[in-house]
């Protein structure tokens, strides 16, 4: 297969064998070449698509997503929200007044949960380090279960009729929004393109300068794993053997408030000594997705009902998702 | 002059306070006066119709949404 980071496997093998003579087949040797091929990889993969889709998001702002979504009841919406989620940013800590300005223009909750489901979970971070580390393919269907999911959890939840378990305060301020007029307050600024390209430079190096730690020291622990770490111990615990390692790497997943650029290279030297890749992506999908510090933050719009059936909710979808993934891959 | 009223929203990420660290160095270098005020609570954030954060509004109007901007960005939006 064509690997277009060749001239990195290449240099990381030089300097291996020839600048310090060591064998690939040796510990030391494959834990270097691992982390001399993954880091220049990874991290020139985070920057180019980190720009690519930061130019694209000048382009998607809140406000427009909200009316493209407003009103929308069917599971078209859903499948919408969910789509518009891969490729827009979402930090948690936006997530609430998000989840109110959507509710405040009229986005059905069912679909607002979709898009909140979709838009952590497919974040420009995690594609990139799985195409990096796993390859086109299971990137590809990490998004398409993700978005599956995202659109099912959110369907679901539409059709529960949940909406008497968001908190109160919230439909008052949709009543309040309605009487005032739309976008009153607010001076648009429209960018030139030059700007654009302002913006998505500074928040790919933004976001390289906040990730690139964590993704060495993954890296660096991944190395670790590869070149000492004996295989019988992980595929004993983690490996096809056993039942319950996708619920449990989900469950593990889902509270943790991880940096994923961190996580996944680590993962990467577990998947080479065994581990099945389904666990890892459950694993991913879960760290994403959901973590305790946005649950507490949602609590703040939903009651704890709604709060335990979206986290039920996502949790299964979840894990279903490591079984299938493990039995096609 | 009366002095502005600056708003920064943003419930306290890395990217939050990079936007107050900037509205303060752009106000610094204009010499002008200015009154900060930091809002945190999502629902404060959410009343101001504002959806992604960090955000910043200049005398009650939201100016900049969603992403952080330079000081040397800020300054024109102060001036006029």
């Amino acid at each position: 297969m064509f690997d277009p980071f060749y001239p990195f496997d290449w240099l990381a093998i030089q300097i291996v064998t020839q600048l310090f003579g060591l064998s690939l087949k040796s510990h030391l040797g494959a834990s270097l070449h691992f982390f001399l091929y993954d880091v220049p990889k990874i991290l020139t993969l985070l920057l180019t698509i980190s720009f690519l889709v930061g130019t694209v998001q000048t382009f998607l702002q809140p406000e427009k997503i909200r009316n493209w979504l407003g009103g929308k009841r069917t599971i078209f919406g859903n499948i919408l929200a969910a789509l518009v989620g891969i490729i827009t940013p979402f930090c948690s800590c936006s997530a609430v007044p998000l989840f109110i300005g959507f509710l405040e223009a009229g986005v059905p909750l069912g679909v607002t949960f979709s898009y909140l489901i979709s838009a952590p979970m497919v974040n420009e971070v995690a594609v990139v380090l799985l195409w990096g580390l796993f390859g086109l393919k299971v990137t590809l269907l990490y998004i398409g279960f993700g978005v599956g999911l995202a659109i099912a959890s959110g369907f679901i939840i539409g059709q529960l009729r949940l909406e008497q378990w968001v908190e109160p305060f919230v439909w008052e301020l949709q009543k309040v929004r309605q009487n005032e007029s739309p976008d009153g307050n607010e001076i648009e600024i429209p960018m030139t393109w030059t700007q654009r390209f302002q913006q998505s430079q500074y928040s790919a190096s933004e976001i390289f300068k906040s990730v690139w730690p964590y993704v060495v020291g993954g890296i660096a622990i991944g190395a670790g794993i590869h070149g000492y770490a004996p295989a019988e111990l992980i595929t004993h615990w983690a490996g096809r053997g056993n039942p319950l390692a996708v619920p449990i790497a989900t469950i593990i997943g889902v509270p943790l408030y991880a940096n994923i650029a961190g996580v996944l290279p680590i993962t990467e030297a577990l998947v080479n000594k065994g581990m099945p890749l389904g666990t890892v992506l459950s694993f991913t999908m879960a760290v994403t997705a959901l973590s305790l510090p946005e649950m507490v933050i949602l609590r703040k719009v939903l009651r704890p009902q709604l709060l335990m059936v979206f986290i039920s909710l996502v949790t299964l979808g979840i894990i279903s998702v490591g079984y299938l993934f493990n039995a096609i891959l | 002059m009366s002095s502005i009223k600056i708003e920064v929203l943003g419930s306290g990420c890395k990217k939050c306070q990079q936007l107050n660290e900037n509205v303060q160095r752009a106000i610094a270098s204009l010499g002008i006066e200015a009154e900060v005020r930091h809002i945190t609570d999502p629902i404060e954030i959410a009343k101001r119709g504002v959806m992604s954060t960090p955000a910043l509004a200049i005398n009650g109007k939201v100016v900049i949404k969603g992403r952080v901007i330079l000081p040397e960005q800020i300054q024109p939006l102060l001036s006029s």
